[in-house]
């Protein structure tokens, strides 16, 4: 379990992160969402105790990371930004290292190699200094370290930044298999990832926390969240007739391919009603689409100061 | 195993992967015998010990100890891996004692190297092998301060180079603190009590008492506490960035 409880940390007249109070229980994957110098990483680095909050706390598993930073620190595991490690080491002596730092010995410590090293598919470059690996293979390196004590808790700064989609899908499968009895806590910019990771999200702007919901939620708060997308040849004067449609609040076209969307009034269901309007007109539709909500336009909303989605939410 | 142990094992591996430890090892043991037999007039003193040996030490360790200790804190900050180590389950004073005892055994490593020298006295002479015992052991608490210097420096910056200049700056202060003409040069403006107290400082009356032969309880305390001092400000140096 990760709890803060009001964590400040200022520099100088900067307030990085502000009054930031979240909890995330065994089972959780909360994705801190937010854009670039939001005070994501000044968070994480908190809760990992690398730096000390102006003011509040936080808790690892029940352990006070000011009052016993060592019990703290044994229950996380903790990927930095960029993915930090010794670049002069192989990939062998650096998670030998990170064992021994961790107390780990003898059969439990083999044990554990072996299975990070199969899960993160690093056998090939054991014997590779780590400078010379791809950063790709470094962010894998760097998530080997974090898990190698098998933690009840984890926190991954931007986990997949600098991988390739296989490499990306290969440890969203990790996290997700990892996710059943723990504790984990991720910091992104990309929004793909929360839809794919996360069943929690928190997006924080400026240093505070704006929003705490599931991503299903989030969704519903889109202007987009109902409305139904279709692309039909011809069909200009329908638009018409589609505006009259009680359960149709407004109708757009994309000046650059002609996609209608079809945006419903509060509460309502605007799918049945567009696909009978059309069949009845005739127009032949290659595919019609009920939009979920985007996460995007919600993102920019509550981190550009928006409010526009409240009255849909 | 303990995680001063982890760290030292690393640091002291880190050494050995780059060029680190065999340039310093070469220099020093180079350095060592040319000032020895050339600069040190080894042969024509006529006498059977080592004291011109010991008494390069000082400047030996002056260029050559920030050159270890520089990157000891500021390379871990730069490169990130600073959040990393002190994100794992050690304290910071387990951290610093991994590093220093890495540094320093490495630096013992390079006096039992010089072993030639003392082979060499034994085959020309017969000198007290008790006073040269204490005279390279004296040179190794003497490295020891040096290094805990450097150590501490090292965590004050990003920057390997601010951090040799700093080191050897303090070590040439404190090697000089202590010279007659330094103390002159001040005689005059400072009260006497001063002058003393700062003449104690010096590193260099202290380990010259030692590399005499002279074993004196309050040298030996000199060189812990001077040691211990300098690690105790590194850790609080490192405590400090927390929170900056």
């Amino acid at each position: 379990m990760i709890e803060t409880d009001q964590l400040t940390r200022r520099y100088g007249n900067l307030t990085a992160v502000d009054a930031l109070s979240i909890r995330v229980e065994p089972g959780q994957v909360l994705g801190l969402l937010g854009p670039n110098g939001a005070g994501k990483s000044t968070a994480m680095r908190m809760i990992a105790g690398f730096l000390l909050p102006s003011s509040g706390t936080a808790r690892v598993c029940g352990h006070d990371i000011g009052r016993e930073p060592l019990q703290a620190k044994r229950a996380l595991g903790y990927l930095p930004e960029g993915a930090p490690s010794y670049g002069e080491m192989t990939v062998r002596e650096f998670l030998q290292f990170i064992a021994r730092m961790r107390g780990l010995s003898g059969e439990a410590a083999y044990r554990r190699f072996d299975a990070v090293v199969q899960q993160l598919q690093l056998e090939e470059v054991l014997g590779l200094c780590i400078d010379t690996l791809s950063k790709g293979l470094r962010r894998r390196v760097g998530l080997a370290q974090a898990i190698l004590h098998d933690p009840p808790v984890l926190m991954l700064d931007e986990p997949t930044d600098g991988l390739d989609p296989n490499q990306k899908h290969a440890v969203r499968q990790l996290i997700d298999v990892m996710a059943r009895d723990r504790t984990i806590l991720i910091s992104t910019h990309l929004l793909e990832e929360v839809h794919a990771l996360c069943n929690r999200v928190a997006i924080i702007a400026r240093g505070k926390l704006l929003a705490d919901a599931t991503p299903a939620e989030l969704e519903a708060r889109s202007r987009y969240h109902g409305a139904v997308s279709f692309s039909a040849p011809g069909s200009g004067m329908s638009q018409e007739m589609l505006g009259r449609l009680p359960q149709v609040a407004a109708i757009e076209v994309d000046p650059l391919d002609g996609r209608i969307t079809v945006f419903p009034k509060p509460g309502a269901r605007v799918l049945e009603p567009v696909e009978t309007l059309l069949r009845e007109q005739g127009l032949e539709v290659s595919e019609i689409q009920l939009e979920r909500g985007r996460l995007d336009e919600v993102f920019r909303q509550i981190t550009t100061g928006g409010d526009v989605a409240e009255g849909r939410a | 195993m303990s995680p001063v142990n982890a760290v030292l094992r690393r640091e002291l591996r880190s050494y050995f992967v780059t060029p680190v430890a065999y340039v310093f090892l070469v220099i020093f043991l180079v350095l060592a015998g040319i000032l020895t037999f050339y600069a040190g007039d080894f042969y024509e003193r006529g006498q059977a010990d080592l004291q011109p040996f010991f008494t390069m030490h000082p400047w030996l360790y002056l260029i050559l100890v920030p050159a270890i200790t520089m990157r000891m804190w500021a390379e871990e900050a730069k490169g990130g891996t600073l959040e990393l180590l002190l994100t794992l389950p050690l304290t910071l004073w387990q951290a610093m004692l991994g590093k220093f005892l890495a540094a320093w055994l490495f630096i013992g490593l390079a006096l039992l190297l010089t072993f030639p020298i003392w082979i060499t006295v034994n085959y020309l002479g017969s000198p007290d092998n008790g006073v040269i015992l204490a005279g390279y052991l004296g040179s190794w608490l003497m490295a020891g301060s040096f290094v805990a210097i450097g150590a501490c420096l090292s965590a004050l910056t990003r920057s390997q180079v601010v951090a040799f200049i700093l080191t050897a700056l303090v070590c040439v202060l404190l090697i000089l603190v202590g010279q007659p003409q330094v103390l002159d040069f001040f005689s005059g403006t400072l009260p006497r009590k001063l002058i003393n107290a700062v003449a104690h400082l010096s590193m260099l009356r202290h380990f010259e008492a030692i590399a005499r032969g002279v074993l004196d309880v309050r040298d030996l305390v000199y060189f812990l506490l001077s040691t211990l001092g300098w690690l105790a400000a590194g850790v609080l140096l490192l405590d400090l960035k927390r929170t900056r």
